[in-house]
């Protein structure tokens, strides 16, 4: 029952318009920083790319997805209509008018500042009041997710909560807790700069606080990911959720540890102690559990829906899988880029092996092959297996979204193992220029040459991912059956009170936030003479 | 279902996973905080409180016994903002122009000469105004500047930068962009060094760069061999000295040329 389909498809549409866009940007980037092409002459030119490149893809893609995806698992996880729907088109509207007032100035070269703002580097304020509204928009999904959950909650008491409603509800709250770093970083010390208030800026503190925010961000971009794990992939392949609990589990985990990591980002930055620093490497540690967790209840299921399809033997069961559903193929490989990069995010947060590979291509490597692999290819799926619900028409064009699924892995593929080798090399990121008849890095060419190859065959896959939903807009119109969720083995009939709720986690994630930023912030708060004079980005004189 | 507290040390889920992740966090900080520093050896014959505070990030007086090492030359106590002396009011440029007799010997009647000295002619106001406090304070060593500068006034340096900072610059003409040496569009970014253009260009300005264009070659020269050989240290944070130390002859002689215009 979906009541909203207006609202849910606004969202993935304007989610994927701007994915589009800012892919464009991302090969163009690729393109002229590799040998292909001659220096472009002027590095702002390249920055307001990366800019625009970052800031709709961090912050507007993944967040639209999220909310888009959010309300319709409410509304069909809950069976009941969106309580609110008139503040989720508030928040939309505030998303949409905040990405435009954010792009504008980075278009205009005034805010080149990269999605991540390094400070003191100050651009427009209307590029960072733009962020806030983004995220201001969604706060508001955040608290309709709550309210939906505690409506239903009051009127069935002792029922479990349908779990994508609570898997969706603990990636709410996480995205809620982890977006606060940021809101104070921009409000209490960028915005009043911005605004010429101030002309100097705390820019230890700012980084300490944007890392709040940075690191967990990550795993709100991964929820929607997580969640069609959970819930889709053992539906879609006629098998059965291998355990309901463990699922609960792996999200509380993410909840509660996720967020007190993020200073492994810092491990070159003097302005915390090398004790914080362990402490953080630890609990990033420790996030390797949910994905563990996931991993093993993912591949349960799968196995299940193989040995019903026939599967013999050990590993006879993988051969009989429906490999020509493209929820399998697309799962199948988000595993392995999932695995590939959490691999190397092993090599990230720890402090040794880190300062090989810090500020070097191999960190942008990783995170494309995380986020863009893994998370994206997702993210792909949700839509092919949403759209007929929300459109009201099937997608028939199997074989092209195969095509599509595998040209997307290709094509992370090749984009970034180069990337990562490159930044094994040395080379630097977040430059504009290489000289690569230098023959210090004469060697590092030929990858980024394949790496630019690789975000062709991205751009070729993203044109036929339009080209499927675009097919599917033009099908004749059928009425789709309610939508549906995988179905555990043992669905529970009840439940201990802490895998329903939320007190208890929430609890544990402000408090670990306290243990592990607590200290950090106050002793920058309390020092005088940490504020560095703002340095005015894309000012004339 | 609904009588089970959650929040109560008789809830199971409550103790286990409170006293986990406490148990986690407190050997963490046990060991990030007591036992790693103790086996890198920093600091531990000082005791374990001060070993805790620096694994804290505690910033700390220097402990006893230890030297600090002090610069043996005044260094710079000129603060930047942005935007700084931006919009100077004509009152202050008038008294400025009237100031500037006294430097006209050198600097010309209207901020140009041929004596090799700088050309003030429309530099950025927070430059000179840097550089007169830096001369009065002993940061910039010269033999002519420094007594002149000793008797002037902050409200007097003012008035000279904002004097000079609306006076018409002088422009060279390079035919065409191809003539733009590496290291004024580029840098060596294997030696780290950062373009010139990149705080002393048009399309990007750092907040106490020059305008170099026009200057004369001997005195830009001069300056780069200064700061690479640390004559001249009045440059915050060593920006420049790294800069020139790493530059070769013939960077320095490009670059020259280039702002130059010949």
């Amino acid at each position: 029952m979906l009541n909203n389909r207006r609202l849910i498809l606004a969202h993935f549409w304007f989610a994927f318009a701007g994915f589009g866009f800012a892919l464009l940007l991302g090969e163009w980037q690729m393109f002229v920083r590799s040998p292909l092409h001659a220096w472009i002459g002027d590095p702002g030119l390249y920055y307001r790319s990366v800019t625009a490149h970052g800031s709709t893809m961090a912050y507007v893609f993944p967040t639209l997805i999220a909310m888009g995806y959010g309300y319709l698992v409410t509304e069909a996880a809950l069976g009941r209509p969106l309580i609110g729907h008139r503040w989720a088109w508030a928040g939309l509207a505030l998303v949409a008018v905040g990405t435009v007032m954010a792009i504008v100035p980075v278009a205009l070269g005034r805010s080149s500042v990269l999605y991540t703002f390094y400070p003191p580097m100050i651009g427009s304020p209307f590029y960072y009041i733009g962020v806030v509204l983004v995220v201001a928009g969604s706060w508001i999904w955040v608290g309709l997710m709550s309210a939906n959950l505690y409506a239903w909650k009051r009127q069935n008491p002792g029922v479990p909560v349908p779990f994508p409603m609570f898997a969706t509800v603990a990636g709410a709250y996480l995205w809620g807790w982890t977006a606060v770093g940021a809101a104070l970083e921009l409000l209490f010390l960028i915005i009043p700069v911005a605004l010429g208030l101030r002309s100097t800026i705390d820019a230890g503190l700012s980084r300490v606080l944007y890392s709040w925010t940075l690191h967990a961000i990550v795993y709100f971009w991964l929820m929607p990911t997580y969640i069609a794990f959970y819930t889709i992939v053992p539906r879609a392949i006629g098998g059965r959720l291998f355990s309901d609990q463990m699922g609960r589990i792996a999200f509380i985990l993410f909840l509660v540890v996720a967020m007190p990591i993020g200073i492994h980002h810092l491990f070159e930055d003097p302005e915390v102690g090398s004790g914080f620093k362990f402490l953080h490497s630890v609990f990033t540690a420790l996030v390797a559990l949910p994905t563990f967790l996931t991993v093993f209840t993912i591949c349960a299921s799968v196995e299940i829906a193989g040995r019903l399809r026939g599967g013999k033997g050990m590993l006879g069961w993988i051969a009989v899988l429906p490999w020509d559903n493209p929820v399998m193929l697309g799962t199948a490989l988000s595993f392995v880029m999932l695995g590939l990069g959490g691999a190397g995010g092993l090599i990230n947060m720890s402090y040794q092996l880190n300062s090989t590979i810090h500020n070097t291509q191999w960190v942008t490597g990783h995170f494309h092959l995380i986020f863009g692999g893994a998370i994206v290819i997702m993210y792909f799926i949700i839509a092919y297996d949403v759209w007929p619900h929300l459109t009201g028409r099937a997608l028939d064009s199997l074989s092209l979204m195969r095509i599509q699924l595998w040209l997307w892995f290709i094509g992370m593929m090749v984009l970034t193992l180069p990337w990562h080798y490159v930044g094994i090399l040395g080379m630097p990121r977040r430059m504009a220029f290489y000289d690569y008849t230098d023959p210090a890095i004469a060697a590092q060419a030929p990858w980024v040459i394949v790496s630019v190859i690789g975000g062709v065959i991205l751009l070729i896959s993203a044109i036929l991912f339009f080209i499927v939903l675009a097919r599917g807009q033009m099908a004749p119109h059928v009425e789709p059956e309610a939508y549906r969720f995988s179905v555990a083995i043992h669905p529970p009939r009840r439940l201990p009170v802490a895998l329903n709720g939320f007190a208890l986690w929430l609890g544990l994630m402000v408090g670990l936030t306290v243990v592990n930023y607590g200290f950090t912030v106050a002793n920058l708060l309390a020092t005088p003479g940490t504020a560095v004079p703002a340095v005015i980005v894309g000012a004339g004189r | 279902m609904n009588s089970e507290r959650i929040l109560s040390i008789h809830n199971k889920w409550f103790t286990y996973s409170v006293g986990l992740t406490a148990g986690i966090a407190v050997v963490s900080i046990a060991i990030g905080f007591i036992w790693l520093p103790s086996v890198r050896g920093s600091g531990t014959s000082l005791g374990v409180w001060y070993t805790i505070c620096s694994a804290a990030g505690l910033i700390r007086t220097t402990p006893i016994g230890e030297q600090v090492v002090q610069p043996v030359y005044v260094t710079t106590r000129f603060e930047i903002v942005p935007n700084m002396l931006r919009k100077p009011s004509a009152e202050s440029i008038g008294r400025g122009a009237t100031l500037a007799m006294r430097c006209t010997m050198c600097h010309g009647a209207r901020g140009l000469s041929h004596a090799d000295t700088p050309n003030l002619a429309g530099q950025y106001a927070v430059a000179i105004y840097k550089q007169l406090t830096d001369y009065k304070s002993g940061a910039r060593t010269s033999a002519v500047m420094q007594p002149l500068a000793a008797d002037l006034s902050g409200q007097n340096m003012l008035d000279l930068a904002a004097y000079y900072a609306y006076l018409p610059r002088v422009r060279v003409s390079h035919s065409t962009a191809n003539e733009i040496p590496r290291i004024v569009a580029e840098g060596a970014p294997m030696r780290s060094i950062a373009p010139c253009g990149a705080c002393h260009g048009e399309l990007s300005t750092m907040a106490d760069a020059p305008w170099l264009e026009g200057e004369p070659a001997v005195y830009l020269n001069t300056q780069l061999k200064d700061f690479a050989s640390g004559t001249r240290h009045n440059d915050i944070n060593e920006q420049m000295r790294n800069v020139a130390r790493g530059m070769t002859p013939e960077e320095i002689n490009s670059a020259t040329q280039y702002f130059t215009g010949h």
